[in-house]
């Protein structure tokens, strides 16, 4: 009797689309409209910087890491661009590059922290967040530079009621699923998120997809920064933290139905935490809620959405025999040795039964076992 | 010659490093050392140190308290208005938060048991929530100023006392909370917790109740958070602010007193050491006199370069034992879908040959383990 087992994308998908339809009946209370180009376009702009945090998170999460620090990574790329741009459309590309190489230099040192020196990843990247602190506190005093006006068109413009912001990062989504699925750095970050020592003695190198995972985490997280330069105009040393991205991208990566010991999950089940979140919140602005309940109804909120389906499924894993899987060829010839390998059990096991009972209970324990270890 | 090997090894690794500190401290403040000052001292890690013992039971089962910093700030705000200039319902108010604190640790520990919730979502809603509903209730701003018996835990003490002159209350509380601490480690409780850290799987077969033991770490934890809040009300007095980042300086007080993040292994004791290097760290850096806007930083580099330290150090001390490998635990996973509890192994018809009974001899077993 097999359970029908649900992806955990789809069960994201259904929340996202019970909370859409209570929070277009709350609306509709207020005498407001919950489908009007303008508060689609509120909630579309809301998810993009969480989501642009979001997606890096779901990468470091997938390795069995963690990422406090794009907070104050955040920060420090909105003070970077800002002040490199210095209100000069000239300036845009090379404050690009030049934040996103700062960045990948911290995801850089959070990576080789986490996988060289071996410190956890959470108390890695608390204490490089602390230390990015540092450089914010004594580099800048306050908001500095100023964005020019072509940068700041990124942030406020849109095709029809959807901002380019939003667009932007759906398609670095598209990318990252893409990584994820298709590419050896995609297979290898999982496998070693799974478990870094089954991954190891598959010949798997454990150190680099972790590593790559940290830099694009941080990469990301000053793409947010980028774009909330472009929404401020100016460069803030404390965007970042007053946002508190880093535990809410954790929430909604987690809401997305990625394990947080890593190994398994999904890039569009990130994005449909975000949304989630970006649809209560917008529920509330435009019901008024006070703002300290508005906590209280975003902690409720995360808790309840994964205790729906977190005693109920987790993301499947692709198939890696048969048709659609990712293991193609050599089926066959499995399939043909398949009674001679039954055979030799068979041997095997008559072998074992003269050393006693007992041994092959346990070598029974132990083959059940190493094979929960695989799958998990 | 044991007492160093003991030093330098991970374990003592914490020690080590508090002694350097203070010994750093002595050298740049030679009054440091007066015992009365000693006792300041420890009056002022005694919040920390006590958060830090909650955080500990919590963590070496495998999962983590984000709820502690909130729930301070909560337990503070709560005393600030319940408490007011009556000194009559200190003992009433006092009760009535341990209640509140115990019933948060139990909310959070059943929604991470019973619902499968990871604790670090559980506890992060639980941090936003409690901070949320106590700002909305007292309308953002903190008011009240708690009567003066409420205060003196926190900031009073025995006077007049030979040689160290003030023995504060928060001491001998500290003192009191890790004697309990210690005593719970030693008890099933605490040995369960270690085991259900290191392979919560395994301690369902054996048969303990998983559920019961990590709700009670997470009451203990919150529990710790609520006599952290009295204490601070003492001598932080009344303010959203305190509180905050407690969670944060707990765990990382734990991770440098060796205490492994996803649980399995650790020392109550050494956790405590952790809360102390924290605080004397911070010491040190003002009696330096780091400028204030470069604290943060040394803070970052000296948490990295100690956990670091303490995982080298380990593992240089493991090598020579074939270096048996943790497995990170499993346990934490959702449950499986009925009809694939088996966890056949990658080929089923091996499997099938070999042991027709093997998935009932496993299935069996934790029966004949339980026992009673």
């Amino acid at each position: 009797m097999k359970r029908l087992r649900i992806d955990s994308t789809v069960i994201v998908l259904a929340i996202l689309v019970l909370v859409i339809a209570i929070g277009a009946i709350l609306v509709a209370t207020v005498g407001r409209s919950f489908f009007s180009p303008g508060n689609i376009r509120d909630i579309l702009t809301g998810m993009s910087v969480l989501g642009l945090v979001a997606i890096g998170q779901t990468l470091v999460i997938l390795g069995a890491s963690l990422d406090l620090s794009v907070t104050y990574v955040m920060s420090l790329a909105s003070l970077i661009a800002a002040t490199t741009m210095n209100g000069n459309p000239a300036n845009i590309p090379w404050a690009v590059t030049l934040t996103l190489l700062v960045c990948a230099g911290i995801g850089l040192a959070n990576g080789l922290i986490v996988t060289v020196l071996k410190v956890n990843g959470f108390i890695a990247t608390l204490g490089v967040g602390l230390i990015l602190q540092g450089v914010l506190n004594t580099s800048f005093q306050g908001s500095a530079g100023s964005v020019p006006w072509a940068f700041q068109l990124i942030g406020a413009t849109g095709i029809g009621p959807v901002p380019i912001s939003t667009l932007i990062m759906i398609g670095l989504a598209v990318v990252v699923w893409w990584l994820l699925g298709r590419t050896r750095t995609g297979a290898h970050l999982f496998a070693v998120g799974g478990d870094p020592e089954v991954a190891r003695l598959s010949g798997v190198r454990t150190k680099p997809p972790l590593i790559v995972a940290h830099v694009l985490c941080s990469v990301f997280a000053g793409l947010a920064g980028l774009l909330l330069a472009s929404r401020l105009g100016v460069g803030s040393p404390t965007v970042g933290q007053q946002g508190g991205y880093a535990l809410l991208s954790i929430a909604a990566v987690v809401l997305g139905g990625t394990l947080l010991l890593g190994g398994r999950g999904s890039i569009w089940g990130t994005i449909g935490g975000v949304a989630i979140f970006a649809v209560v919140d917008n529920v509330m602005s435009v019901m008024q809620v006070n703002p300290f309940l508005k906590d209280v109804v975003r902690g409720v909120v995360i808790v309840a959405a994964v205790a729906v389906y977190s005693r109920r499924a987790i993301v499947r894993r692709r198939a890696r025999f048969g048709p659609g899987g990712t293991r193609t060829g050599g089926d066959a010839a499995a399939a043909a040795a398949a009674p001679d390998m039954v055979a030799a059990a068979v041997a095997l096991e008559a072998g074992a039964k003269d050393t006693g009972a007992n041994d092959t209970g346990a070598t029974d324990a132990a083959a059940t076992d190493a094979g929960g270890e695989v799958r998990s | 010659m044991r007492f160093l090997r003991t030093l330098v090894s991970p374990r003592g690794a914490v020690f080590l490093l508090l002694v350097i500190l203070l010994a750093a401290i002595t050298i740049l403040n030679p009054n440091f050392a007066d015992p009365g000052q000693l006792m300041r001292f420890i009056q002022r890690v005694a919040p920390i140190a006590i958060v830090a013992i909650g955080q500990y039971f919590v963590i070496v089962a495998g999962e983590f308290d984000l709820s502690q910093g909130s729930l301070i700030t909560a337990q503070v705000i709560i005393a600030g208005n319940l408490v007011g200039q009556d000194d009559s319902r200190t003992i009433p108010v006092l009760l009535l938060m341990l209640v509140f604190g115990a019933a948060i640790g139990l909310v959070n520990g059943l929604i991470t048991t019973l619902l499968k919730v990871p604790s670090f979502i559980v506890t992060l809603g639980m941090m936003l929530a409690l901070l949320g509903a106590v700002m909305w209730w007292t309308g953002g701003a903190a008011t009240g100023n708690p009567a003066d018996s409420f205060r003196q835990i926190g900031r009073g003490g025995i006077r007049d006392l030979p040689l160290i002159d003030f023995l504060p209350w928060s001491v001998l509380i500290l003192a009191a909370w890790l004697a309990i601490g210690i005593w719970i480690t030693k008890r099933p409780l605490g040995k369960v917790l270690i085991a259900v850290g290191d392979n919560a799987r395994a301690v369902r077969y054996a048969g303990a109740r998983d559920w019961w033991v990590l709700t009670r770490a997470f009451m203990i934890s919150s529990l710790s958070a609520t006599i952290a809040g009295v204490l601070l009300v003492g001598y932080a007095g009344v303010h959203p602010s305190v509180g905050r980042g407690y969670e944060f300086i707990a765990i990382t007080a734990v991770v440098l007193g060796g205490v492994v993040l996803g649980g399995g292994r650790g020392w109550i004791v050494a956790a405590v050491a952790g809360a102390f290097v924290l605080e004397a760290l911070f010491l040190l850096l003002n009696i330096a006199g780091v400028p204030s806007s470069l604290r943060d930083a040394v803070q970052g580099v000296i948490i990295i370069a100690a956990v670091a330290y303490s995982g080298v150090a380990f593992r240089a001390r493991r090598r020579p034992r074939a270096a048996p490998h943790a497995s990170p635990d499993s346990g934490k996973e959702p449950d499986d879908p009925a009809g694939e509890s088996a966890r056949p192994s990658a080929s089923p018809a091996l499997v099938g040959g070999v042991t027709p009974a093997g998935p009932a001899t496993t299935t069996a077993r934790p029966d004949q383990i339980r026992g009673d």
